[in-house]
């Protein structure tokens, strides 16, 4: 459309909050109410979903969920579980706000996992299987983001070339074999507790706080988002978007060799299997944790949130002994559900605008 | 069946308003059986939401559509086509990927349980495209493959095929070859012979005295003249309600030239090329001073402007800013040295809608305000609140998303981006690179989209900004824009610069006589 049609009447917008500009800074409600209360609004409503979820399980598994100290043993679990998942899509929430995809990541997971335990990389120690698997993911990321900035690909293809590719040089690599670890200080990340709590899952939490500060905070995240939001916009203002899309794939690429070593080792080895279907879970629980498909917004916390929401179902299945197939269903559910209510937020809205 | 004489369409008061512009403001249009109907009018006159009305897109807020004797009211495009009106735009809405075929028949193909019958929809494409005169066109063929005239026809045949009773046109001469032109103009008195009418929007006069048999013009969103005859109506008439406005636009008064003008140049550009978009063009812009470019869309202003910014990359040609040539196709470069470009579509290539306005404002410098790569945003807000200050954004608040602005309030954001200048912020961190400020703004359509009272206001901030020593280059279709707010006027045609002069030695029906192809006066008939 060439007409110039603006979006909404400044006149009709401006008259609720007016009260509170004049007053100086607007009330939290209306704080709340407003544009920008709403990632909060979204996230308080996963909070309700794993409320809801637990009340569920103090329903069928009154024994575990309404036993402090079980309930407590039950949730570590979870988080473990959630746990490598969960940092790769912290990864995957930052591709998909600068109005990306990544179908890599698991393929990535495996290949990094692979590499970081073949016979001759263990001879190294513990650490060097760590920058290995560091090493691979990024630099694969830098290959995704490079093929999608500068070689112009759609982000789709780009990383899907790079998933198969992947997945095979890791079957190459381990000769479809499981590489078991023989290095203490690998298995030791999955035994060690810190403070009560797992390593895995202060890994987890380390990785999405400063994912929070890099989106929130720095330069980059502001580019990230500027690029997701109006890509044009962000190229006429000077950004330098190809540079900045390299960095994002490299990063989602960084969050899957961190991810591969938390599943070697829980796994104590290394597998070309592992990561299976990560790509997928990983970009569910990012758009349920409102991050946008088309890019623009979205949030680390509401991502996390999204992971937790889809174990906690794996959970309640796995402690109802329930079987697999059920939990695969009920994620389907909770995919389609989500965006059903994302789209009809967003419809609403549109009624809601003066026309 | 009605008679020659009774309209085939009559629009009375037709008002349409979009929020903060009132794009129709009571249009008056009647068209008969077998007319050629002109609409004549500025960009910016309505023309395209007239169209989009007819087209069953907008809806009316008020006025009546009284469509062959009875009142109607579209719901939708889809409505429009099946009492008979069909539009053909000027981006045609054809799709590439299918046959021609395909496309005549598109959203209403021939088919028998289910089964499209491929067959009996080729016949009959012949068949349409047979009575435009062009059943050469082959109906297999991708429409992609086809040049710019046979997809025109293909339009037309779509619009035969739907049993048409009124073609609306807009524009179909603008991606035309000459010789291709006069066979439009036959295939259009074919129609007309068979009693279709046909409204033609054109921006160039000599047309109208070919094909048209009545003129109705707009301006500012109302008729200004209607039913004029097309083929004695002076020249002069037709320009002067054209342009001729009621409300005067308030141009802000221009500065004594001579401590400019000895100025040594800021911005030069010599030999500037892009093939198929514009042809060695050299200008230069001074620190304080206005320079305007006039020329219609496709006339490679815009193209020029993004060139210059580096967001396109030149085949020939160079850019120097003080002196200093730049790297082509590089914006980032461009931005460094101090560049900035208010593009043509705001809210597609300048805006973050969604984003609050304070960060749309620091797009460009954020990372000037950002400490060891850590943002600032309370340095952000309380910039871009002073710069909002400053253009006196409406209102003042910049914690909103920028969407809930007006179209000139949008305007003052993308400008106001230009005009922060991170190094002498209060609390700057020493040691950081810092852009040098901005010193030329590059300004596609500047106030498009923009209520009248508010281009007063751009007009002032665009003055004052020079005034301060900025140099401006400014592009506008709207030519009393470009003579009463710039010192210097270049007019484009074609990709080609015609003319350059000072504003004052330029008058508005020069102007449009250089960008519409054609001289005016030589078509006048004594």
């Amino acid at each position: 459309m060439t007409e110039p049609v603006d979006v909404a009447d400044p006149q009709v917008e401006a008259a609720p909050s007016s009260a509170a500009h004049a007053a100086g800074r607007p009330s939290l409600s209306d704080w709340f109410r407003g544009d920008a209360g709403e990632p909060v609004r979204r996230n308080l409503a996963l909070v309700a979903v794993l409320l809801v979820l637990y009340g569920i399980g103090a329903w069928s598994r009154s024994d575990i969920f309404l036993h402090i100290h079980r309930l407590w043993t039950n949730e570590l679990t979870v988080l473990t579980l959630a746990s490598s998942i969960g940092v790769v899509a912290v990864g995957m929430t930052f591709v998909i706000i600068s109005g990306g995809i990544d179908l890599s990541v698991g393929a990535l997971l495996a290949l990094a996992s692979v590499w970081s335990t073949t016979v001759s990389t263990q001879g190294y120690g513990a650490l060097t299987m760590v920058l290995v698997a560091f090493l691979v993911g990024s630099l694969a990321g830098f290959l995704n983001g490079a093929l999608v900035a500068y070689g112009r690909m759609a982000p789709f293809i780009a990383t899907l070339a790079m998933m198969v590719a992947s997945r095979g040089l890791a079957q190459k690599i381990s000769n479809k074999t499981t590489q078991v670890v023989k290095v203490n200080g690998i298995t030791d990340i999955a035994q060690r507790k810190v403070l009560g709590l797992p390593l895995l899952v202060i890994i987890f939490l380390a990785v999405a706080l400063l994912a929070w500060v890099l989106l929130n905070r720095t330069t980059f995240g502001r580019r990230t988002a500027a690029i997701g939001g109006n890509g044009e916009a962000a190229r006429l203002a000077g950004i330098s978007v190809r540079r900045t899309q390299v960095l994002i794939y490299t990063l989602s690429g960084l969050c899957c060799g961190i991810a591969a070593v938390m599943v070697t080792a829980q796994a104590n080895a290394g597998s070309s299997d592992h990561g299976n279907l990560y790509e997928l879970q990983a970009i569910a629980a990012v758009i349920i944790g409102g991050t946008a498909l088309a890019g623009g917004r979205g949030t680390i916390v509401g991502s996390v949130l999204g992971v937790l929401v889809f174990t906690q179902i794996t959970n309640l299945f796995i402690v109802n002994n329930l079987a697999i197939e059920y939990q695969l269903i009920a994620q389907g559910v909770i995919i389609v559900a989500a965006v059903l209510i994302q789209q009809f937020r967003v419809s609403s809205l549109r009624r809601a605008r003066p026309a | 069946m009605t008679a020659p004489d009774t309209p085939i369409l009559k629009l009375t008061g037709i008002v349409k308003t979009f929020p903060g512009v009132r794009a129709l403001d009571g249009v008056e249009l009647e068209v008969l059986p077998g007319e050629v109907h002109c609409l004549l009018g500025q960009n910016g006159a309505g023309k395209s939401t007239l169209i989009k009305v007819l087209a069953g897109v907008h809806r009316p807020d008020a006025g009546s559509m009284l469509w062959r004797g009875e009142e109607v009211s579209f719901s939708g495009p889809q409505a429009a086509t099946k009492a008979g009106i069909a539009t053909i735009y000027q981006e045609l809405d054809l799709v590439d990927d299918l046959t021609v075929a395909e496309n005549i028949f598109l959203g209403h193909e021939q088919s028998s349980g289910g089964f499209v019958r491929r067959r009996q929809m080729r016949a009959e494409a012949t068949a349409v495209l047979d009575r435009l005169g062009h059943g050469d066109i082959p109906t297999a063929r991708r429409v992609g493959k086809l040049p710019a005239a046979a997809k025109q026809i293909v339009s037309m045949g779509r619009a035969l095929s739907h049993d048409a009773q009124l073609l609306v046109m807009d524009e179909p001469s603008a991606v035309l070859a000459h010789d291709e032109v006069a066979n439009l103009f036959r295939v259009i008195h074919d129609l007309t012979s068979r009693g279709i009418a046909v409204i033609y929007i054109t921006h160039r006069l000599e047309e109208i005295r070919e094909i048209g048999d009545r003129v109705t013009v707009l301006k500012d969103g109302r008729t200004s003249a209607v039913n004029l005859p097309a083929r004695t109506t002076k020249t002069d008439d037709l320009v002067t309600r054209m342009t001729g406005r009621k409300i005067e636009y308030v141009f802000p008064t221009r500065p004594k030239r001579s401590a400019v003008a000895d100025a040594t140049p800021l911005l030069e550009v010599k030999g500037l090329t892009r093939v198929g978009e514009f042809v060695d063009v050299s200008l230069t812009v001074r620190a304080g001073e206005i320079v305007g470019i006039a020329g219609l869309v496709g006339s490679g202003r815009s193209e020029l402007l993004e060139t210059i910014y580096g967001a396109r990359a030149s085949n020939a040609g160079e850019v120097r800013l003080d002196g200093r040539r730049l790297p082509r196709g590089r914006v980032t470069s461009a931005v460094r040295a101090g560049i900035g470009l208010a593009p043509e579509e705001r809210k597609s290539q300048a805006l973050i809608l969604e984003d609050r306005i304070y960060r749309n404002v620091t797009l460009a410098t954020f990372a000037d305000y950002a400490t060891a790569g850590i943002t600032r945003s309370s340095a952000e807000r309380s910039a871009a609140s002073h710069i909002a200050k400053e253009l006196a954004l409406q209102p003042a608040g910049v914690g909103r998303a920028v969407k809930t602005l007006s179209g000139g309030n949008q305007q003052k954001v993308v400008l106001g981006r230009w005009l922060l200048d991170p190094k002498t912020s209060d609390d700057e961190a020493p040691g950081r690179r810092r852009s040098r400020g901005t010193r030329l703004l590059l300004l596609d359509e500047p106030t498009r989209g923009v209520d009248v009272g508010a281009r007063a206001d751009l007009y002032r901030v665009i003055r004052r900004l020079a005034d301060e020593g900025l140099g401006v280059l400014m592009v506008s279709s709207e030519v009393p824009e470009v003579l009463g707010l710039a010192d210097r006027v270049l007019v484009m045609r074609e990709g080609r610069v015609l003319r350059e002069a000072a504003a004052e030695e330029l008058d508005e029906e020069t102007v449009l006589d250089l960008v519409m192809a054609g001289s005016l006066l030589e078509m006048d008939s004594p």
